[in-house]
């Protein structure tokens, strides 16, 4: 139990410092950056400590705002992702998820990247249309969060297989 | 009583949710709207010592291009030194009182912003070093935005690539003022809005501040015009302007102090009040 706490807290860390000092500066093409930092929110324990999240997700949120001047933008996506969390769970792995322990640092199967890409996608939505905050430019909306979805599924894949765990 | 106890415990999580979901929308809102300062900004101690650290790595990328800039502007300067003695020219009148109305903090970008739609950078000097909210940012190619927020040791700018700045500017040759805004598309470009039609407009001519604020002295180069189209709505011009500055990599810049501007502003209250 203690690892686990363990284990998030420096994820938090880590993935915090990852964003702030190399994702946050790629911009590609003048302004598309990717969020791999929401892997926080995904790899949280699934039998965890649902308001923990939730409250955790707002200060990591609100952490990112604080370095990108965005005011609560970071905050108010992050908390949306952790709250459809569960249903997010319940549509990619079935009904019964509480019960086999899903693990999503675990090989790539359709139904761990089913909830990948959603989990990515509604953050991303969400974040753009604050961000913005006018449905005046909602094809511009539209094209930042696909092409930065695409990114940050690529890139949160492939962190999702340096930082695995390797015990057991 | 005990109903509505219990179905808060019921409910905690979405209370929760809500509760922390109403904060961050908050949060944005307030940062959305118009000239207020931001509760959460990177001018703090925490942030901006993140920033200086980074800036202090990124430096070294830049040195080349930052070496050139400070040659062509010691260049400028030395041009200026040596044609001093122009007998021809009339002397500026400000000058002859022997009160500087304009003093210069010297400043470093040590977090840039271009993605977004509303961007800040974040400069490495503050309220000690006597930077205050309003006062004009530009660097030796032309202007890059004002001051928005200042701690005791950072400052964050409100730069010329954001949606919501407006800055009052000049066509150099005729006169003719707009004001400067950005539609968010493009970091090389802006554009200069309502721009009166008698105004003889030519691809190539130059923009300047205009002098009718406090926040920038006149004649502080902007771009050049790339485009000219007439408005349907205003029927006014509206031109596209290539910046002289490259917005995506800053190094040092200077911060304009106006030392007239608290004087003016007021002055400009009063006479706003009595009428």
């Amino acid at each position: 139990m203690n690892s686990t706490i363990f284990y998030n807290i420096a994820r938090f860390i880590l993935l915090m410092v990852a964003q702030i000092l190399i994702f946050n500066n790629i911009n590609l093409m003048g302004y598309i950056n990717p969020y791999p930092y929401i892997l926080f929110i995904m790899l949280f324990p699934v039998n965890g400590n649902k308001s923990g999240l939730l409250i955790a997700s707002f200060f990591l949120g609100l952490l990112l705002d604080m370095f990108l001047n965005s005011g609560g933008v970071h905050a108010a996506a992050c908390l949306i992702l952790a709250y459809l969390r569960p249903f997010l769970f319940k549509f990619s792995f079935g009904l019964s998820y509480e019960y086999q322990t899903v693990r999503i640092n675990d090989s790539l199967t359709p139904e761990r990247f089913s909830f990948i890409a959603l989990a990515v996608l509604i953050h991303h939505f969400s974040l753009f249309l604050l961000e913005l905050f006018t449905f005046e430019y909602f094809w511009i909306i539209v094209v930042r969060t696909i092409i930065s979805t695409i990114l940050t599924i690529i890139l949160s894949i492939l962190l999702i297989y340096l930082i695995k765990p390797n015990k057991r | 009583m005990q109903q509505i106890i219990s179905y808060i415990l019921k409910n905690s999580h979405r209370l929760l949710f809500l509760l922390l979901l109403g904060i961050a929308i908050a949060l944005t809102i307030q940062s959305h709207s118009f000239h207020q300062s931001k509760v959460i900004s990177s001018a703090n101690f925490f942030t901006g010592a993140i920033y200086e650290k980074m800036s202090v790595v990124d430096e070294y990328f830049g040195l080349r291009s930052e070496n050139q800039e400070l040659a062509i502007e010691n260049a400028r300067l030395k041009s200026l030194l040596f044609n001093l003695n122009d007998s021809t020219k009339t002397k500026i009148l400000d000058t002859l009182s022997g009160i500087r109305k304009i003093d210069i903090i010297i400043s470093k970008v040590i977090k840039n912003s271009y993605g977004a739609q509303e961007n800040y950078l974040t400069l490495n000097s503050g309220s000690k070093e006597g930077v205050k909210p309003d006062m004009g940012v530009i660097n030796s190619l032309g202007i890059v935005g004002v001051i928005e927020n200042t701690s005791k040791n950072y400052a964050t700018v409100l730069s010329i690539l954001n949606v919501k700045s407006p800055i009052n500017a000049k066509i150099k040759k005729s006169g003719h003022f707009g004001s400067l805004i950005w539609n968010g598309k493009n970091t090389g470009f802006v554009q200069l809005i309502d721009v009166p039609r008698l105004a003889s407009v030519r691809k190539g001519d130059t923009i300047v501040t205009g002098g009718q604020s406090t926040i920038f002295p006149e004649n502080i180069n902007i771009g050049t015009i790339e485009k000219v189209y007439i408005d349907d709505e205003s029927n006014n011009y509206t031109l596209e302007i290539r910046l002289f500055n490259d917005m995506t990599s800053l190094g040092y810049v200077y911060i304009i102090k106006n030392k007239d501007a608290l004087e003016i502003n007021e002055l400009e209250k009063k006479t706003g009040k009595n009428e």
